[in-house]
């Protein structure tokens, strides 16, 4: 049963009354709220609980509830000249405030100045038992109190439910420009990606991914209109220090970078049809996964965030089913992974796991917090 | 006297000269950088690998002794108070850095390593570790680790939890968790995140695996005198107004800089506030960005504007920022610090009462802080060997810590709530925050005997005490000199 909730109370009251609470979100991810694991739970639609409290523009933060499109607060920032540096992925889908937190998203521009988790200093949620608790704080520095904030990001819904939530912000850089280029192998662009991440160019996102015979590399950086084109100057010949020189290597400024970046924030790279799936990672694992991948049938592939992040297109409607299998193939890599999308919608049964592929979740601090908070399990627990 | 069992177990484990127990060995632990807390401990153990941690913590679950974590002991909220007859488990010699991989620019370090130990070796690579608390050169990472702690440059790229990637901890019953991973991202709950600043509640942190950050192609620093606080606190709200990102905006008063003359010799103009605003990045953004902040500090009518030309000019002034806090020491015997937040719009209204607060309760009170995050750090002097001068100073701390909460902010920004801030935390939270901290405490540590009395209020658990050597006493769990 779906119920529309606009109010914390009714939060209280559905999480009170009913068994098991499965929470729902704008739908961007449908693989993480259509999934929805027990037949009798109660599926609380989060998206009527929506709009901005409270916007210090001098402060750099903002306070909203978790229903809020995503969209509505970038419009809201833009027009004082600030953001969320984290570059919230899925806004023009309709992602929410909460459920980029529960799900733990970040976008390319995390290289810069840190995620969801970096951004996130405050949120109340309502907890298992039904009561509303309030974590963090308004201001953009404090250390009082367990971090209740950063344990939300990444919860998918399991500890709580996420009701209001407060952001630090930054001042939007004025101007930006991406350098790209192009290589003939993974090697190579691996070797430039070093040259580029290990030197002192500020960048705002560093992407890569598969392209038409080769591999491709988008760098960002950005700053005062002013200072650009000299320090474009400077990250292309920091593209060019890798062991192989690109191919080609073109710097994008204005409308066409701009609409480079919407492209990356909407998954333009991904096919129809074809489901999506999130990997950390660092750059050290790429060549030996980029190898498991190989063997099975094409998946479309984004590096993201330096080559610590890996969108991942996968053809397959089940990730757990089949030779090779997803699952097995990012266990056998020692990785995680999570299903945001899933081609063919296929509701699994709960098996515990939720969609998170690869290494198994559990941990021995996160069952004890996970059983403080929500001790009869509604959440679904850890 | 029987010998309680528990020391048996650990003498077996500790050789004699890293199993303290006689009060004069004891002594050296008896506080933190907190002095006016004291309080002994049955036994200080010198641990040198993490097995013996993950031993020693068994051990005191099993006989239900409580046991507090100490990297330096520069604490300044009794954060490595020792717990009355409980067990100090010192990490200091835990001090290797295990791996920096400059390539992944990560260093996974053991939790006694220096904090700037850690910049030393990456520096080699182009890399260092950002977080700069004043007290770097010698507090420790896992220290940094509990208390999330902050410094000069936390407003661009954050505090200790923001530079966190991965931990393998001791929970408080000897089980071992990894949290978090090499990664920048992660899946599931941010666990790295939520023990980062839990002040050694959820257990022992052993191995912290750390981000690295290239380090700037160039700073530019820019001290500016003003006649008033508040002239100065108007050239924060300017300049953060203006959309630049400094990497560090401090304030000092009087006090404050007559402290780092005394304390290093700093040579700051003498005047009633000065400003220090720091660009860091590459050369051509950083002049094109310097000659903007330049414009907006001159609308600003300081004083007096000193540029530092090179290396060495940067140098001496953050050396006269960081030597305040620990030179004030030098105007007087004794003085307590707090670090209590505000909104950055009401610094000004916040500094106006500390003076008021100061006028009337006829304190000095020195003020040094990061201004760009609303992070005050009041320095309360007193002599404490005047009766009821410590109790005065404590009394005016407190009138400063509501005063931050009343204006919307928190009760610390970097220091952690320990042992001073205790009666405070119900203040910023309501109880149904205090109680869910407590369920989370309980069902990490059942028994409550990880740094038992700091930043919640105290179980009950048995201590030592009973039956130990050391029949201490137990009217309370503080003493003051
Ligand atoms: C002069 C001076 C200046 C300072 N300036 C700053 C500043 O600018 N910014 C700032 O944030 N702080 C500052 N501090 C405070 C202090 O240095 C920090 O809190 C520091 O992180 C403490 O490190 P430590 O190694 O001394 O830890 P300790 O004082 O020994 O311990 C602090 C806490 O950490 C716990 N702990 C230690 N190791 C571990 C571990 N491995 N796992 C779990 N818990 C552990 C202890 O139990 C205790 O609760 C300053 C202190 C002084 C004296």
């Amino acid at each position: 049963m779906v119920e529309a909730v606009s109010t914390v109370a009714e939060i209280q009251e559905g999480v009170r009354t009913a068994g098991r609470v499965h929470v729902l979100g704008g739908g961007s991810k449908p693989a993480l709220s259509t999934n929805c694991p027990a037949s009798d739970a109660l599926a609380l639609n989060l998206s009527g609980l929506s709009g901005v409290v409270e916007y210090q523009a001098d402060e750099y933060t903002f306070t909203a509830r978790a229903g809020t499109p995503v969209a509505d607060v970038e419009a809201m920032l833009a027009e004082r000249g600030q953001y969320l540096p984290f570059d919230p992925p899925f806004a023009a889908r309709g992602a929410t405030l909460g459920g980029t937190v529960a799900a733990g998203l970040s976008g390319s521009g995390r290289y810069r100045y840190g995620g969801v988790r970096d951004f996130l200093i405050g949120m109340r949620f309502v907890d298992g038992r039904g009561q509303e608790v309030r974590g963090g704080g308004a201001v953009v520095k404090n250390a009082a109190g367990f971090d209740f904030p950063k344990l939300f990001v990444g919860s998918l819904g399991r500890l709580g439910v996420l009701t209001e939530l407060t952001f630090k912000v930054f001042p939007q850089p004025p101007a930006f420009a991406t350098v790209t280029a192009d290589f003939d192998s993974l090697t190579d662009l691996l070797s430039s990606l070093h040259a580029v991440t290990g030197g002192q160019i500020d960048l705002h996102a560093v992407d890569f991914g598969p392209s038409d015979g080769g591999w491709t590399l988008w760098v960002r950086i950005g700053g005062l209109d002013a200072t650009l084109e000299q320090r474009v100057q400077a990250l292309r010949a920091l593209v060019s220090a890798g062991e192989n020189a690109p191919r080609s290597i073109d710097a994008l400024l204005g409308r066409d970078e701009d609409d480079l970046w919407q492209q990356t924030r909407a998954m333009a790279w991904l096919p129809e049809d074809v489901g999506l799936v999130r990997v950390p990672l660092t750059p050290r694992r790429i060549t030996a996964l980029e190898e498991a991948l190989s063997t099975g049938e094409g998946a479309a592939r984004r590096y993201s965030v330096g080559g610590n992040l890996l969108w991942l297109g996968w053809p397959n409607g089940d990730a757990t089913a089949g030779t090779p299998n997803l699952n097995d193939l990012l266990l056998s890599q020692d990785l995680r992974g999570i299903q945001l999308i899933s081609p063919a919608q296929k509701h699994s049964p709960d098996d515990g796991k939720g969609p998170v592929l690869g290494k198994p979740l559990q941990n021995p601090f996160l069952r004890r917090v996970a059983a403080s908070l929500d001790p009869a399990g509604k959440f679904g627990g850890y | 006297m029987s010998v309680h069992p528990l020391m048996q177990e650990l003498a077996g484990l500790y050789s004699e000269e890293r199993l303290l127990t006689r009060p004069g060995q004891l002594m050296a632990y008896e506080s933190d950088a907190l002095t006016a807390f004291q309080q002994r401990p049955a036994a200080v153990v010198l641990a040198e690998s993490s097995e013996e941690v993950i031993e020693t913590i068994r051990l005191c679950h099993a006989y239900d002794v409580p046991f507090v974590a100490r990297g330096s002991g520069t604490s300044l909220s009794g954060g490595s108070l020792p717990i009355a007859d409980g067990i100090v488990i010192a990490l200091n010699r835990l001090d290797r850095i295990l791996r920096l991989d400059p390539e992944e620019r990560i260093a996974v370090v053991e939790p006694g390593v220096v904090n700037l130990k850690v910049s030393d070796a990456a520096k080699p690579h182009g890399l260092y570790y950002a977080p700069d608390p004043s007290s770097q050169s010698i507090c420790t990472i896992g220290g940094n680790v509990a208390f999330n702690s902050g410094g000069a440059h936390c407003l661009k790229y954050g505090m200790t939890s923001n530079h966190v990637l991965g931990m393998t901890v001791v929970l408080p019953d000897g089980e071992i968790a990894e949290l978090g991973s090499e990664s920048l991202e992660g899946i599931g709950p941010d666990l790295p995140g939520f023990f980062v600043g839990s002040e050694g509640l959820f257990g022992v942190a052993l191995e912290i695996t750390l981000r690295l950050l290239p380090i700037p192609q160039s700073y530019r620093t820019v001290l500016a005198a003003y006649n008033s606080l508040h002239a100065a606190g108007d050239a924060v709200t300017a300049v953060v107004a203006s959309g630049l990102l400094p990497g560090a905006i401090e304030i000092m008063d009087a006090l404050a800089i007559k402290a780092a003359e005394v304390g290093a010799k700093a040579g700051y103009p003498t005047t009633p506030a000065l400003l220090i605003v720091e660009l860091e990045g590459e050369d051509s953004a950083v002049d094109a960005e310097f000659a903007q902040l330049m414009q907006i500090i001159e609308e600003t009518a300081p004083v007096e504007v000193r540029i530092a030309q090179t290396a060495d000019e940067r140098a001496r002034i953050w050396k006269g920022r960081k030597a305040a806090f620990s030179a004030v020491g030098r105007l007087a015997p004794d003085y307590i610090v707090q670090d209590g937040v505000v909104p950055r719009s009401r610094l000004g209204d916040a500094l106006a009462e500390i003076d008021r607060l100061s006028d009337s309760y006829g304190i000095e009170v020195a003020n040094v802080f990061h201004a760009g995050d609303g992070n005050l750090h009041p320095l309360i002097l007193f002599d404490g060997r005047e009766e009821g001068a410590l109790e005065r100073a404590e009394e005016l701390a407190g009138e400063i810590l509501e005063l931050c909460v009343d204006l919307g902010g928190s009760i610390t920004g970097e220091h952690g709530v320990g042992m001073e801030k205790l009666a405070f935390l119900p203040k910023m939270y309501g109880p149904t925050e205090m109680q869910a901290m407590e369920d989370v405490r309980r069902s990490v540590d059942g028994k409550s005997l990880a740094n038992r009395g700091k930043m919640l209020p105290s179980g009950e658990a048995e201590s030592l005490a009973h039956v130990g050597p050391h029949p201490l006493e137990k009217a309370g769990l503080i003493f003051r000199d």
